[in-house]
């Protein structure tokens, strides 16, 4: 069927921030979709929230909305652009779940607006748990035995009834939110009430468990003829349990014969033809490995992470396919871009194994609840290609970029047998470690297979790659078992560590005895036909397949797997640099491991490698590719990581130098520099010893700021007030006092700010300075932002771009850096220099249109920014006014504190913009779900150091209209002031009739908790706990009383006065 | 043991012998399709073939009694990346090394598959050997260019005598040119009283046992080879519902006038895509074929095309304009691959009803 003319503009609805369960693979999703919608004539109509992305960016759509996500202000855009539909299906759970409340105010019919792709029935039908269950029944497929119940009471007795474990899971909650699975009914009640609370519509299905099932998913496709095809199948290595999104996955299946494989296929095309769905859609299944059993889990009736993992382990872009669908076409009438000959009604074949292990952030929590259930933790995920099984999960093991690179883990092995037996009973992020442990202790199949439930197969490739393991050491210097430990995937790091030798003494072993790393394509068909997809991973085999072009190359290494402190903006700046890179007429190779991403779609490049970014995967790519140079400034700490080794082996790293990159971050030669300059800086000392860090402190002077040197996202950063405080953080990191220096830093009262600059050696441009609203003290990722600065005055303006300037020239910048300020006292302080990208990157091209990575690249490859057009300084300022918040996913998160410091707690931001800074400021927290009503109550929850900040501010918001709470010491202070504040009890306090905090929060009588109790961070402080509670029922949580200064600006700003006439 | 492939063209592939430790010539074709490596290599249309398996993992499943596709396979060897070392599922009975042993059936593992796909796939499907690595290559050579690759494969394959499925609903003769156990099972489903007859099998035969349709199995090798099944068809076609899969779809072409050829390297994988040319409806089906019918070749006057594979378009369905007769390329019993067309099955009982309503009428 031809697309269709009766539809002109399309909306499409993106999935705004970053958090955990909603990551960059919609970006990815909804980049394609609005260039295929282009691509087919549409007018494209934009609205996101998240300035990160590329989607945002002007020339993906006709027009772009930066504005929130809200019904509100999704009303106001369709208001003014009439579009004659939307596509709600390529923005996550976000993008359904607004069409859904679109379509409840009636603005779709009041507009006669089309919703693309899934139809509100569908929607309803696949997310509704009753009505999905009815759907189940009519089409007679099981499901587990399940009830929906409103109350904690419904739950507990149908739990009676059927029998525990059960699994909680509450409706229309992101990634299963507050879910979990009980088995008894202490855990129970805990849970569902808690689901209750989190689910929109208060309710929660309580469900019989399946645990121990192979979890199965399949990607399937449909269009407006019925034409239903599969494009991938994937088999979880962690049985049914633990949720998809932080299961270990191998694609295609593994261990379905091709009857079990045929029954689910079957099962899974006629549930996509069940909704009418047309486009993408996610079945999960869940099969008995003791017969032909099976259970559907559940349907995402549009594209998910796992339709972009799918389209990546494939090639087949899913999400590209599913807007041309929506519109109309066929699957036999569109082409298959990935062999430009055969059409898009194909199911791919493929001729490798893919493994995807997610990502937790639990290296930046270490007090977080690290047990994985059916609540997702992970905040990103890492996949890798290879011809074995476990050549593809070493491959991704490597890629994680955590402490570990191969399954050798010191953790590990340090496990007593009883640990070792409960870590793998209890799976957590860390099992798969442990897994090998057991192996190495001689540990059965079987015995494994009792504890975990995990596949005898799945299981034997750990135990293989233990084995060779053993291998590797009784053979030193063997090139035979070289050639074949390689094509299992081990790392030459590895095998040094197993050889007692260096990675690069196997290396160059390894070289001469020619085992070689071949390339393979991924071609959708198993080399079936001939393609010409640029989309390569290595192996070893005998045929390499990537033939390097006459046209000089360039290599932008990414950033790998989205963690808090290095999100989707690096992908952003990777994928805008590519571009530079073609401009100026070379050939742009990138490298990744993500793949959720933009910069991993194989039509953003001339070639791209799906690989690791370990030196030995670059090094190999790099032989191969003898690329004119890399560039390592746009993957995050990732790729600048990987500078000093690269040229250390003879690669030429392009723009500014190793050794000036060091003078940015080693803090000796950064001294120096500042020292030269005539700059100023906090007073700030390097410490190896405990002993020496605290001599250090007290000769500085408390508060002091301590952190270990080369940090990524402000890892282990504290602001430490005395000796006991730093006493307890030193014994909390002793790990980085080993592995680096500690650093200790004065601790300076002040605004704090950054500026991003691109310099070409000579001339330097600031495309602007972003304020931080926060006071320093809180992470500038976590803080929010203000472009242009609102309380700076043009002297320190001027003293900020000279100092920018000048470090950059010194520095001998060559591309872009960032440098982060603190305003002491009307002087400007250098905090930092990262000499590279950084994440306001996307933020600040985005509202001065300047797009800076592409920039930078092109300076990097040698234009001047005079070439480019750009004269020198600080850049004109816009008249908008543009605000930055951050956006948390603490409600994912188990015993992580809430109360922003020094160390990144992030995952994602919104931006919000208007012609003032009280409306931008207000969009902006309505945009990170700080959306308060016209009157309410604040409790406040005041530090007593905080009591004489907290008066105005108190003010404000009784003058707002919003009643207040306090306990006993703020409210006395506050009433002796002239305030009407309710007193509260404490947490356990008793007496004077009153309820206690918690009490309060949980009867839903607060709508914003202010909680400055920072400096007691213990998991059962009281100020952690009212935070918790606060995040546990969905209140919103300010815990620096500078956010909530703006907050109350921002309110105030939309509310009537109420003045007294005099 | 190391053991070696070779191929006409000189090429030597070197890798891990599993499986039955003989050595073997055939012709060498590969399948991608990502399951189901029982029910290819039991599929006796791979007979006299060596099998190269795209999909990188083979015998992660192990092999299981339910899954046969034929009870004596010939197929002439096995060709993977990677063999599991350790199976796992509930209905394994052996691994797959195992079975392959017992069949006879040598396999070399560790292989570049993909190198070896793209060879087949540039060169177009060529003759092979698997020999030890000791063996003397030059007359190892010498033997593989002198083997003439035999298409007249059905005698090896077939029954040789008569056998009942029994069932209580419609009796339908199928003729076994090297059937797979599929095809008896969708008839089985329905109900289906089946006799199976030997490839030789004429007219006279099964008009003796007064069936209510017939179906021409699959099997292996040129159909031109068949002379005699091509006369039975024309007899049969006129007087009983005929139902032709595979092989037995090329030879209902040839007994209408139409001609078959050799392709360069066939379909076999079960990820292929045909569209019914009357309603527009694709299927995936599996598919295992070296030749083909010629488009070009087909009366019009007799016979209506009714399926054609999307991408290249080879003939894959025809629909005699007289005869309640027609035929399919692919696999509508599947087995490995996609059921997306089992629904063929139904057209047969059904073309077979309306057939005795009017006798009964």
């Amino acid at each position: 069927m031809p697309k269709r003319t009766d539809i002109h503009k399309i909306m499409v609805i993106g999935s705004g921030p970053i958090i955990i369960g909603q990551a960059a693979e919609f970006d990815y999703s909804g980049t394609q979709a609005c260039m295929a919608l282009r691509e087919e004539g549409y007018e494209v109509v934009l609205v996101n929230s998240n300035p990160a992305t590329i989607m945002t960016d002007t020339e993906i759509a006709d027009r772009v909305y930066i504005e929130p996500l809200t019904t509100e202000s999704v009303s106001r855009i369709i208001r003014q652009e009439y579009p004659d539909a939307i596509l709600p299906t390529l923005g996550g759970q976000t993008g359904l779940n607004l069409a859904m409340s679109l379509s409840q105010t009636g603005i779709l019919e009041e507009f006669e607006i089309e919703l693309l792709g899934t139809k509100l029935e569908a929607i309803n039908q696949a997310e509704d748990r009753e009505l999905f269950k009815e759907l189940m029944t009519k089409l007679d497929e099981p499901i587990p035995e399940s009830k929906t119940v409103s109350t904690t009471e419904e739950a507990l007795a149908f739990a009676e009834e059927i029998g525990y474990p059960v699994i909680v899971r509450p409706a229309f909650t992101m990634g299963g939110t507050g879910g979990g699975l009980c088995d008894n009914k202490e855990q129970l009640a805990e849970i569902a009430a808690n689901g209750l609370d989190l689910s929109p519509v208060t309710q929660c299905l309580i469900e019989k468990s399946i645990m121990g099932y192979k979890e199965v998913e399949f990607e399937v496709m449909r269009d407006s003829a019925d034409n239903t095809m599969v494009v991938c199948s994937m088999e979880n290595f962690d049985p049914v349990g633990i949720h998809t999104g932080d299961s270990i996955v191998l694609a295609p299946t593994q261990t379905l014969s091709d009857r079990e494989y045929q029954m689910l296929r079957d099962v899974s095309l006629r549930l996509i033809s069940a909704l009418k769905i047309e486009g993408g859609c996610n079945v999960q299944l869940a099969l008995d490995p003791h017969s032909f059993n099976y259970d559907v889990i559940e349907v995402n009736p549009r594209v998910s992470r796992s339709s972009a993992l799918a389209s990546k382990a494939t090639g087949y872009p899913i999400a590209k396919m599913a807007a041309k669908i929506a519109v109309g076409l066929t699957l036999d009438e569109i082409k298959n871009p990935v062999t430009g000959t055969t059409f898009a009604e194909f199911e791919p074949a493929l001729d490798y194994v893919v493994a995807k292990i997610p990502r937790w952030p639990f290296d930046k929590f270490p007090r977080a609840n690290r047990k994985l259930g059916t609540q997702m933790k992970a905040t990103g995920e890492v996949m890798s290609i290879g011809r074995t099984a476990e050549e593809a999960i070493q491959k991704a093991v490597r890629s994680l970029e955590i402490d570990e690179n191969d399954l050798i883990s010191p953790e590990a092995q340090k496990a007593t047998d009883e640990k070792l037996e409960e870590k793998l009973v209890h799976a957590q992020d860390d099992r798969l470690f442990y897994i090998a442990e057991a192996f190495r202790r001689g540990y059965t199949l079987d015995e494994v297979n009792e504890l975990t439930k995990i596949n005898h197969y799945f299981l034997d490739l750990i135990k293989h790659i233990t084995e060779l393991e053993i291998e590797i050491c009784k053979h030193p210097n063997d090139k035979d078992i070289l050639r074949k430990v390689k094509r299992y995937g081990f790392s030459d790091a590895t095998i040094a560590k197993l050889w007692n030798t260096s990675a690069e003494n196997v290396r160059t072993f390894r070289k001469e005895a020619a085992v070689l790393p071949t390339y393979k394509m991924v071609d959708t068909c198993a080399a079936e036909f001939e393609s010409q997809t640029p989309y390569f991973y290595s192996t070893y085999d005998s045929e390499n397949e990537s033939i390097r072009t006459s046209k000089e190359s360039v290599l932008v290494i990414g950033s790998g797997p989205i963690r808090i402190g290095q999100g989707v903006e690096f992908d952003y700046a990777t994928v805008h640099s590519v571009k530079a890179i073609q401009k100026l007429g070379y050939e742009a190779i990138v490298m990744n491991s993500n793949p959720e991403t933009v910069s991993t779609d194989f039509s953003i490049s001339d070639k791209l490698y799906f690989e690791p970014l370990t030196l030995e995967d670059v090094l190999n790519v790099i032989e191969l590719e003898k690329p004119t140079g890399v560039i390592v400034q746009f993957g995050g700490q990732t790729a600048i990581n990987l500078a000093a080794d690269l040229q250390a082996n003879g690669v030429k790293v392009l723009g500014t130098k190793v050794e000036d990159v060091d003078r940015a971050e080693d803090r000796e030669l950064f001294d120096q520099v500042i020292n030269n300059l005539g700059l100023k800086q906090p007073i700030g000392k390097t410490a190896t010893t405990q002993e020496k860090v605290i001599e250090t402190a007290e000769e500085i002077g408390y508060p002091v700021l301590v952190r270990p040197s080369y940090v990524l996202g402000g890892r282990a950063m504290e602001i430490v007030n005395n000796e006991n405080e730093l006493n307890d953080y030193l014994e909390q990191n002793v790990k980085a006092a080993i592995d680096h220096p500690i650093l200790v830093d004065a601790y300076l009262e002040g605004r704090e700010c950054e500026v991003d600059a691109i310099c070409d050696g000579k001339d330097v441009l600031l495309p602007g300075i972003m304020e931080h609203i926060e006071h320093a003290g809180v992470h500038s990722g976590d803080s929010m932002a203000v472009y242009p600065p609102q309380s700076f005055s043009d002297a320190i303006k001027q003293q900020i771009v000279d100092a920018t300037k000048k470090l950059a020239v010194t520095l001998k910048c060559v591309g872009i850096m960032n440098i982060q300020f603190i305003i002491h006292n009307d002087d400007v302080y250098v905090l930092e220099v990262n000499p590279r990208a950084s994440r306001t990157v996307p933020f600040l091209s985005k509202i001065t249109g300047i797009e800076m990575a592409q920039v930078a690249t092109k300076v990097i490859l040698g234009k001047s920014l005079a070439d480019l057009g750009y004269e020198s300084g600080l850049y004109p300022e816009s008249k908008s006014i543009h605000v930055k918040a951050p956006v948390f996913s603490f409600s994912k998160l188990e015993d992580v504190d809430s109360y922003l410091g020094p160390e990144m707690k992030s995952t994602g931001e919104v931006m919000g913009s208007d012609h003032t800074f009280e409306k931008a400021l207000l969009k902006a927290f309505a945009g990170a779900k700080m959306e308060l009503p016209l009157s309410g109550s604040v409790l406040l929850t005041i530090d007593s150091r905080d009591k004489n900040v907290v008066l105005p501010l108190a003010k404000k918001f009784s003058q707002i209209g919003y009643r207040l709470f306090a306990t006993a010491g703020t409210a006395s202070f506050l009433n002796d002031n002239g305030l009407h504040v309710k007193q509260v009890n404490k947490i356990g306090e008793e007496g004077g009739n009153r309820i206690d905090i918690l009490q309060l929060i949980r009867a839903g009588k607060a709508q914003l908790v202010i909680n400055t109790m920072g400096h007691d961070q213990e998991v059962t402080s009281d100020g952690f706990t009212i935070r918790q509670t606060a995040i546990e029922h969905n209140v919103p949580l300010i815990t620096s009383l500078n956010t909530a200064e703006a907050l109350a600006k921002a309110l105030e700003n939309r509310t009537f006065a109420t003045d007294v006439m005099k | 043991m190391e053991r070696y492939l070779l191929l006409e063209d000189g090429t030597i592939f070197k890798g891990e012998g599993f499986g039955a430790p003989s050595t073997s010539n055939g012709e060498v074709v590969f399948t991608t399709g990502m399951t189901g490596y029982q029910e290819a290599v039991t599929d006796q249309s791979y007979s006299n073939q060596i099998l190269v398996f795209t999909n990188p993992l083979i015998g992660n499943y192990g092999v299981n009694f339910d899954d046969y596709e034929s009870i004596e396979p010939t197929c002439k060897g096995v060709i993977c990346h990677e063999v599991a070392r350790v199976s796992s599922s509930w209905r394994q009975q052996s691994t797959f090394a195992e079975f392959l042993e017992q069949m006879d059936i040598p396999g070399i593992t560790g292989i570049d598959t993909r190198e070896l796909t793209k060879k087949l796939r540039s060169h177009g499907t060529m003759k092979g050997s698997i020999v030890d690595a000791k063996a003397d290559l030059d007359h190892a050579f010498d033997q593989l260019n002198a083997t003439v690759i035999n298409h007249d494969l059905v005698q090896q394959v077939s029954t040789s005598k008569a056998y009942p499925n029994p069932g209580d609903k419609r009796n339908v003769v199928v003729v076994d040119y090297g059937l797979k156990h599929s095809i008896l099972r969708e008839l089985a489903k329905r109900g289906c009283n089946t006799i199976v007859l030997p490839y030789t099998a004429t007219a006279a035969d099964i008009f003796k046992l007064h069936p209510d349709g017939v179906l021409l199995s699959n099997g292996p090798g040129d159909p031109k080879s068949l002379t005699h099944a091509i006369e039975m068809i024309r007899e049969v076609e006129k007087k009983l519902p005929l139902f032709g899969i595979c092989l037995g779809h090329q030879l209902f072409a040839l007994a209408n006038g139409a001609d078959t050829f050799k392709m360069k390297f066939g379909h076999r994988g079960f990820n292929h895509p045909v569209k019914e040319v009357a309603t527009g409806r694709i299927c995936f089906t599996s598919q295992n074929h070296g030749f083909a019918v010629r488009a070009d070749s087909i009366d019009s006057q007799k016979l209506n095309v009714t399926y054609r594979e999307l991408n290249d378009e080879t003939i894959e369905g025809l629909r005699h304009k007289d005869y309640s007769a027609f035929s399919v390329q692919f696999h509508p019993d599947a087995a490995p691959g996609p059921h997306d067309a089992d629904d063929l099955f139904d057209d047969f009982m059904h073309m077979i009803d309306v057939r005795k309503d009017e006798k009964n009428a």
